[in-house]
């Protein structure tokens, strides 16, 4: 069992509120993905679930067993550090084999889940190296594995893919979401890099400035995001917004449309008038970046080659049913 | 572009290396060589390089005029004692300083190398008073003190910056993994830590070996080493160039020793933090 619940949990280091009360239920085996820009608050709270830091107020209950005043070994929870945080004088073995050494596991038993834990990350035949004798790839299978080792009721990822390059990310954010559900440990991951966010969880928080902004599904948040802040965070390319006339005919102050969500047409008739100024050709989509005059820069999405360069003349429709709206306030107007 | 080595270059900069490599331990080496000549040719002009005629009777009038065993003792007991204590003093001070910092952590440490600042011979007169008072002159306890206390600001500095070094992540990481405070120490930081101990360590005992200053000043021969040992034979009898050189080497060997098998950790330990 993983069941993690935050209710009103508060941080402040002096007079600097980090965290402004986050309730959150993240259920069992669920796979949790905290996302924000930097600063917003995202390790911290992960921090406070781990029990690094003191929650200044507000309760985590792990299994409804509130453990605020927990130590963090004791809290049944294991941590997959960014910088690794690996033992360098201890081999691969050491390393795996040191929270179940400092439980008092038999050693029968220890040699046997490390072993098991090895194979199933392929580190098997690098158990007797020290950790500088391996590649960032393999040093961070070594993190996950003295993380899969101690079988916790959570596993706490804190940006563990961001020192690594971009081929082997992918390549590990999937072995870590199929390690995941082959489990079925609840895990909450950290991360600043939206397309990590939207591949892996089953929910996202979106945090900013030390609040939660929304707490759902990626395809909630995508489709139904609460605010301009989620909005425009989720969402690659960023969601294009317009102010002004075209959004108070819509009943908005913004109104925010996705570049996958406008037609793009040449010379067309209606819909947004403008003036490519960039086109990226990615073979499998193409990118303009439109100067559509009052509307100001837009950016459309065009699933495919589409044969536009500077200067040439487009109009940009935008899907009526996918124009999402925002007052005042930045909230998000449901009809 | 990687810079050209042409062979010349290489037989040149080889060659001046030597050079300079033998004008800094010429003193040394002329100072071994003296102690082997008799008392005329040691200062004799010109002195002759190798072909003297060499002997050991200096050394032996040495350890028989003054009893130069008791004095390399002396030299042990109180180079290695005051190193232990200010190891045992250094290591939970710069621990805590380096692990749980507070704001006036920074102040202290700026403090305490300022007490290297002052030349120790402005706080002579009390402290020797101080030590006639409670009757620690010409002890060993009192120089195991003396310079214990000297070095401590070294020591302390020097372990922060190691300690520094070791990322708090992995500590970290060992208190997720569940180990208390003396198994983290045990398992993980001693471990990591073992290089910059042992530079340390051996620093502050050459550091306590050479200490000059205080030796000379506060111990006469009951707890005189080595220091006051050669002292000995530069002023009364006159200028006895080649038994002093008997002495000085006699007492610099152990030490010469000591450091030229833990160069490599001693280089290590000195620049260590200077690039990551």
């Amino acid at each position: 069992m993983g069941q993690i619940t935050l209710q009103g949990v508060q941080k402040s280091f002096g007079p600097v509120h980090i965290i402004k009360g986050a309730d959150l239920d993240i259920a069992d085996g669920s796979f949790v993905v905290f996302v924000g820009p930097s600063g917003c608050g995202k390790t911290t709270l992960l921090r406070l679930i781990a029990g690094l830091e003191d929650v200044t107020g507000g309760a985590i209950l792990i299994d409804g067993r509130n453990v605020v005043d927990v130590p963090p070994a004791k809290r049944g929870l294991s941590m997959v550090f960014q910088s690794y945080a690996l033992y360098p004088h201890m081999s691969v073995r050491g390393n795996i084999a040191f929270g179940l050494k400092m439980a008092g596991v038999a050693r029968d038993e220890i040699n046997r889940k490390v072993e098991a834990a090895a194979a199933t990350l392929n580190l098997t035949p690098y158990l007797d190296r020290k950790p500088r004798e391996l590649s960032g790839g393999q040093r961070q299978r070594v993190a996950i594995g003295r993380a899969i080792v101690r079988e916790p009721k959570a596993f706490l990822f804190d940006e563990p893919l961001s020192n690594l390059d971009a081929a082997l990310r992918v390549q590990m954010r999937l072995e870590v979401t199929r390690l995941q559900k082959q489990l079925g440990t609840t895990a909450i991951y950290v991360t600043h890099d939206q397309v990590e966010a939207m591949t892996m969880a089953d929910k996202i928080v979106v945090l900013n400035g030390g609040k939660i902004e929304q707490y759902g599904s990626p395809l909630e948040l995508y489709e139904k995001p609460a605010n301009l802040f989620v909005a425009g965070f989720i969402g690659s390319p960023k969601m294009n917004f317009v102010t002004g006339e075209l959004a108070k005919q819509q009943g908005a102050t913004t109104i925010g449309v996705r570049p996958e969500h406008l037609k793009v047409e040449r010379n067309g008739q209606g819909g947004w008038h403008g003036t490519v100024s960039v086109a990226e050709h990615l073979g499998s989509d193409t990118f303009l970046y439109v100067d559509a005059g009052p509307q100001g820069m837009l950016t459309a999405r065009y699933i495919g080659e589409l044969d536009l360069h500077p200067g040439d003349k487009v109009s940009l429709i935008p899907d009526p049913a996918r124009i999402h709206r925002f007052d005042d306030s930045g909230k998000s107007i449901r009809a | 572009m990687a810079r050209m080595v042409t062979t010349r270059n290489k037989v040149i900069s080889t060659a001046a290396a030597w050079l300079v490599g033998f004008l800094i331990f010429f003193p040394i080496l002329w100072m071994v060589l003296a102690s082997f000549k008799t008392e005329l040719e040691a200062f004799a002009i010109p002195p002759s390089f190798l072909f003297f005629h060499w002997t050991t009777e200096n050394y032996v009038t040495v350890q028989e005029r003054s009893d130069y065993f008791h004095h390399a003792l002396n030299s042990i007991i109180i180079a290695g004692g005051s190193t232990l204590i200010a190891m045992l003093i250094a290591i939970p001070a710069a621990w805590s300083m380096a692990f749980s910092p507070t704001k006036r952590t920074k102040d202290v440490l700026l403090w305490m190398l300022s007490t290297k600042m002052m030349p120790p011979v402005g706080v002579l007169v009390p402290i020797y008073l101080i030590y006639r008072s409670f009757g620690l002159l010409d002890t060993r306890a009192g120089l195991i003190f003396i310079l214990c206390l000297g070095n401590l600001p070294i020591v302390i500095w020097m372990l922060f910056t190691y300690f520094k070094e070791i990322p708090k992540d992995i500590l970290e990481a060992a208190r997720m993994d569940g180990a208390t405070i003396g198994r983290e120490l045990i398992y993980v930081l001693t471990p990591m830590a073992v290089p910059g101990l042992a530079s340390t360590l051996l620093l502050n005992l050459i550091l306590a070996w050479n200490e000059a200053f205080w030796t000379l000043n506060l111990s006469t021969l009951e707890a005189a080493p080595l220091t006051v040992f050669i002292a000995s034979y530069s002023s009364p009898e006159g200028l006895f160039w080649a038994k002093l050189s008997a002495a000085s080497t006699l007492a610099i060997a152990p030490i010469l020793v000591l450091g030229w098998f833990s160069q490599r950790q001693l280089v290590r330990g000195l620049t260590f933090g200077a690039v990551k």
